[in-house]
């Protein structure tokens, strides 16, 4: 009989053990999409159902936080800026925030919240009605259909609904610049065309292709994988969230070393 | 009854999950358009039987022939064209929830039919809501339909790519005794219809009766008795048999 020490070991080991099973799944399950995504059937129409459903529903969210966040965002940096009478630099230094990190972040985040948590809930509820085993019974491949399809969506979608959130917040940005340094419209955009060069908006572009696929594949991946009934579906929404979000923040740091070794040259 | 075509055919079926064995050596010929009735328990593994049969679980051992194919050697493709052959109504119809009545019956068409037009997959799908009696329903959402026209619109989606075997997971589980009798006259119209052999899972003993042309009792991983309704119960010698035809059965 094993003593509570040994018991701790037994515990901690059988931990560690489902870890790297769950990684290695995980690596599986990214790899399958791999492999599916480019042979035949495709399913176009379910592509740009999800696109539908994705970039519609989360345009309302999507615009009413970049809008505030424009605002608040220049609200905050005025102070610091008048400290200096550096106000005039406000077009550059938000439009330089918002679409190198703020404007993908925000949007990765709220997709995280409310696409990601959708899919994984979703995808989970049909695995405990077995409607995804009625697919595969039906000799069509549910992974192609609900994963391949939903994992393109969101990766064709965040980069859309970065730059539609790079616009609103800019617009929110203006209003606020305007209401109180008197700056028209033209003066402001051109402050910031100048200020934006072209590899931030594609490093931009490339880095919310990135938060899509994340957000796409790991709300797939937790419902596609969830267990225990009803309660399953809870966890993989759940789980689906906390995760991209997780990942999502990794890669803002990764893809700004990378952007930074750019920048130097 | 053995000369004619076994369509299925179960040899030494184990399946365990964990620690707990559900299928110990499972024994079962299936002929051409029989009604096989499979009783049991809840968790006696009768689920797991058709599934396996469908290539959705792997057994542990044991051999699976399903029209002449061993399952467990089939590859996806292979198991693909199989599955084509066979019909799975599930517990709980398990329709598309995001698509309507319509949507469902197209899904597996569509992807497994080629070359077919509007025209002609519409007709495929109003013909078989006609056999379900169920043609009003077709642009409705399945939340929009009762447990029991669920059920039916469940087994015409299976019915649109022409199986040669049903397979009816617990057809009449959580539904009224006369929606139950709706259910058993529509699995023994589809068999007349379609010339379908089917395996019917289940422990309602009046769904058994009316549809079973054999029966065959799961218990502790085994089947331990088959034969016809009368051959196998009410004079049934077994004492788990006899309690099962005791509580269950309800004779009308």
């Amino acid at each position: 009989m094993a003593g509570p020490s040994g018991m701790r070991k037994y515990i901690f080991s059988k931990k560690i053990d489902t870890f790297f099973k769950g990684l290695a799944d995980a690596w599986n399950f990214v790899r399958r999409f791999f492999q599916e995504v480019f042979v035949p059937p495709y399913e176009f129409k379910e592509v740009i159902h999800q696109c539908y459903r994705i970039g519609v529903e989360s345009l309302p969210l999507i615009s009413l936080t970049g809008f505030i966040v424009g605002i608040v965002f220049t609200n905050q940096s005025r102070p610091s800026l008048s400290e200096f009478g550096a106000t005039s630099w406000l077009p550059s230094l938000i439009a330089i925030a918002i679409v190198r990190a703020m404007g993908p972040l925000v949007t990765a985040l709220i997709a995280a919240g409310k696409v990601g948590s959708g899919i994984g809930a979703e995808i989970a509820s049909m695995k405990v009605t077995e409607q995804i085993d009625a697919m595969e019974v039906s000799a069509t491949n549910p992974y192609k259909f609900l994963v391949v399809s939903r994992v393109l969506a969101t990766t064709f979608m965040i980069p859309v609904l970065v730059m539609y959130t790079d616009f609103v917040a800019l617009m929110g940005a203006f209003i606020n610049v305007n209401a109180n340094e008197l700056v028209s419209i033209s003066t402001f955009f051109a402050q910031v065309f100048s200020s934006v060069t072209f590899l931030d908006i594609f490093s931009s572009i490339i880095k919310s292709l990135f938060f899509g696929f994340t957000i796409g594949m790991v709300g797939c991946y937790k419902g596609y994988t969830s267990s225990k009934g009803t309660e399953g579906v809870g966890r993989a929404a759940n789980a689906a969230v906390v995760i991209s979000m997780f990942l999502i923040f990794i890669e803002e740091l990764l893809s700004l070393q990378i952007i930074n070794l750019f920048r130097i040259k | 009854m053995d000369n004619r075509e076994k369509v299925v055919v179960v040899r030494n079926l184990f399946k365990a999950f964990g620690d707990l064995e559900v299928l110990k050596g499972v024994n079962l010929d299936l002929y051409r358009e029989e009604n096989l009735v499979v009783l049991g328990r809840s968790g006696t593994g009768k689920s797991v039987l058709i599934k396996i049969m469908v290539g959705l679980l792997q057994q542990d051992s044991g051999s699976m022939q399903v029209l002449g194919k061993e399952i467990s050697t089939l590859g996806i493709q292979e198991l693909n064209s199989l599955r084509l052959k066979i019909g799975f109504s599930f517990q709980n119809s398990a329709l598309y929830d995001s698509m309507t009545v319509r949507e469902n019956m197209e899904f597996p068409l569509v992807r497994n039919v080629k070359n077919l037009t509007k025209k002609e997959i519409n007709l495929r799908i109003e013909e078989l809501l006609d056999a379900v009696g169920l043609p009003q329903t077709i642009n409705q959402m399945p939340s929009e339909l009762s447990g029991g026209q669920k059920k039916r619109i469940g087994v015409a989606r299976t019915l649109v790519l022409n199986p040669e075997i049903m397979l009816y997971d617990e057809p009449t589980a959580g539904l009224d005794p006369i929606t139950c009798v709706d259910i058993n006259n529509l699995i023994n119209e589809v068999r007349e219809r379609y010339k379908t052999t089917s395996i019917v899972i289940t422990h309602d003993l009046s769904c058994a009766k009316q549809t079973g042309d054999r029966m065959a009792v799961l218990l502790e991983g085994q089947f331990n008795a088959i034969g016809s309704f009368e051959e196998v119960f009410p004079h049934a010698s077994d004492e788990r048999i006899k309690s099962f035809y005791d509580y269950n059965f309800i004779n009308s």
